[in-house]
């Protein structure tokens, strides 16, 4: 049944699905605790003009791809935290500056004619080796600093006035904050591409919030709900022949989905017990 | 060090104390002496500045002009001092984090930056949570607790550095009624060993409990007593009030 794991492409992608799976589970449930949703998305969207760049001069997107998401992450940050901007608007313009640019970037470059579909949409099943030992880098980095910061990003997550109050630097933590989600976004562009990015950034924190009382178990449960939506949805896109990435979404929206109504069943019931006893 | 009456020694002074968001002034020169377990209530409307003047005491506002002086130095250095509980709308109310974890979370101003919680602080949160009779709640999710079990948690945070000012922003906010006398005879314990400035809407319920109320709308009236004159009133509310004196609602409290 798994002769699908004796192909490179296929033992990459397990791979890729994992990493992004660690990384989204992580970080995503800063993103959902912390309601920086639509951040993430302008985050994301900006990078797209980082891919473009790549193939312009001619290196690896990802490497590019990281300057950019990092330069969206920390110019959001600044203009909420430090000039008077109204933050949904940066983050509009953003958006679509980073989609306009990757657009005449890869106008710009002469050559073969690229694959922007796969970058938008994710082409997990075109994972290089080289991608994967970036994808591991940078995850060392992200786990890196959330365990030793663990402590001050609970603290702005949960009450960022307060973290004020105690003397914590917040808006430098909070711009870190937004550089983690940055370097995510890098690791999960290959799986499912920018514009599904948001998905696991939200889906597996989210399905894991239902069945977490601490942050702790939220990220662990968060990273084993994301490796069991991605692989999942790789198998059935492989079986099936259809996209990878939005496989992937798809059967992680309907596993959320059935995971709330399970929940929500079951509070009821508890209700009707209490009231019945 | 100044003395007040009955000797206690002052624990903060602000003088001419104004604050403004451009162009709108918020406080209006304000003077104020704070003594020793003093326990002061500050009332006063909406948009009147309470939380403002709060926020310069903890040093989050700076002020346009004056200055404020805890234990001799500036706001910014007093940090370990003061006990901070903000209004209830400002903490997230359905967070995945335990009641320990929230009141270990005060301890931050002890570690600092990247350090790990050691059981110090461990013992330090569980003290903080027995004072306010919320030890048997340790590993309960926050939001699991009633508005007043949440406010009592919260209450801890601002205890766990044992600070020798608690200030309290609207606690009695989503509190029921029937629990309010618990929480502010809470108060009045922990007021034995630390001085309390506490905002409140809440006339009839807060001079019951206070020893002296101020009144602020802009500029503050404060006489170090817990009678306010009519006139001082008026001004404050911009509107004439008949009902409220404070020898009456005493009683309505008590006979709780």
């Amino acid at each position: 049944m798994f002769d699908f794991l004796g192909y490179e492409f296929m033992q990459n992608a397990f791979l890729a699905g994992i990493l992004a799976s660690v990384i989204c589970g992580t970080i995503g449930v800063y993103v959902v605790l912390k309601r920086i949703v639509f951040i993430s998305g302008g985050i994301a969207h900006f990078s797209f003009g980082g891919i473009g760049f790549g193939y312009l001069v001619g290196v690896n997107p990802m490497l590019t791809t990281i300057l950019f998401s990092l330069g969206a992450a920390v110019s959001i940050g600044v203009s909420k935290k430090k000039v008077n901007l109204q933050e949904d608007t940066t983050i509009g313009i953003l958006w679509s500056i980073g989609m306009a640019l990757g657009i005449i970037f890869v106008g710009l470059s002469k050559g073969y004619a690229i694959d922007l579909f796969s970058y938008l949409f994710g082409s997990i099943l075109a994972v290089s080796r080289q991608d994967l030992y970036i994808m591991a880098a940078l995850s060392l980095i992200i786990i890196s600093v959330v365990s030793v910061l663990y402590k001050e990003l609970l603290l702005i997550t949960f009450d960022e006035e307060f973290g004020n109050v105690q003397g914590a630097p917040t808006d430098a933590l909070y711009i870190l904050l937004l550089c983690l989600v940055a370097l995510s976004v890098v690791v999960m562009i290959k799986v499912v591409g920018v514009i599904l990015v948001i998905a696991l950034l939200t889906i597996p924190a989210s399905t894991s919030r239902l069945f977490s009382h601490n942050l702790r178990r939220m990220i662990s449960l968060s990273i084993a709900i994301g490796a069991f939506y991605t692989s999942s949805g790789l198998v059935i896109s492989y079986y099936a022949n259809l996209a990878s990435g939005a496989t992937i979404v798809i059967f992680s929206s309907a596993m959320f989905l059935l995971a709330t109504l399970y929940k929500e069943m079951k509070a009821r019931k508890e209700r009707r017990d209490m009231l019945g006893s | 060090m100044m003395e007040g009456k009955g000797g206690a020694a002052k624990v903060m002074s602000i003088e001419g104390l104004w604050v403004s968001y451009g162009n709108q002034v918020i406080l209006k020169n304000i003077d104020l002496d704070i003594f020793e377990n003093d326990f002061i209530g500050i009332i006063g409307p909406n948009g009147g500045g309470k939380t403002t003047l709060l926020k310069a005491i903890l040093g989050m506002v700076r002020p346009t002009k004056g200055k404020i002086r805890i234990f001799g130095g500036r706001p910014e250095d007093a940090k370990r001092y003061m006990g901070y509980v903000p209004q209830r709308k400002d903490v997230p109310q359905n967070f995945p984090i335990t009641v320990f974890e929230v009141v270990r979370l005060g301890r931050y101003s002890n570690r600092g930056l990247g350090r790990r919680f050691n059981s110090q602080d461990d013992e330090a949160t569980l003290e903080a949570l027995k004072s306010v009779d919320m030890a048997s709640h340790v590993d309960t999710e926050i939001s699991n607790l009633s508005g007043g079990q949440q406010q009592r948690v919260f209450i801890a945070r601002a205890l766990v550095n044992d600070p020798k000012i608690l200030l309290l922003d609207e606690p009695n906010i989503g509190i029921d009624v029937a629990i309010q006398k618990d929480f502010y005879e809470m108060l009045r314990r922990l007021n034995r060993e630390m001085t309390i400035l506490m905002i409140s809407h809440d006339v009839t319920a807060i001079s019951s409990y206070v020893k002296t109320i101020a009144c602020l709308n802009r500029v503050l009236f404060y006489h170090g007593t817990k009678e306010i004159s009519k006139e001082d009133f008026e001004k404050v509310y911009h509107c004439p009030i008949e009902l409220i004196a404070h020898g009456q609602p005493h009683r309505v409290l008590e006979e709780h």
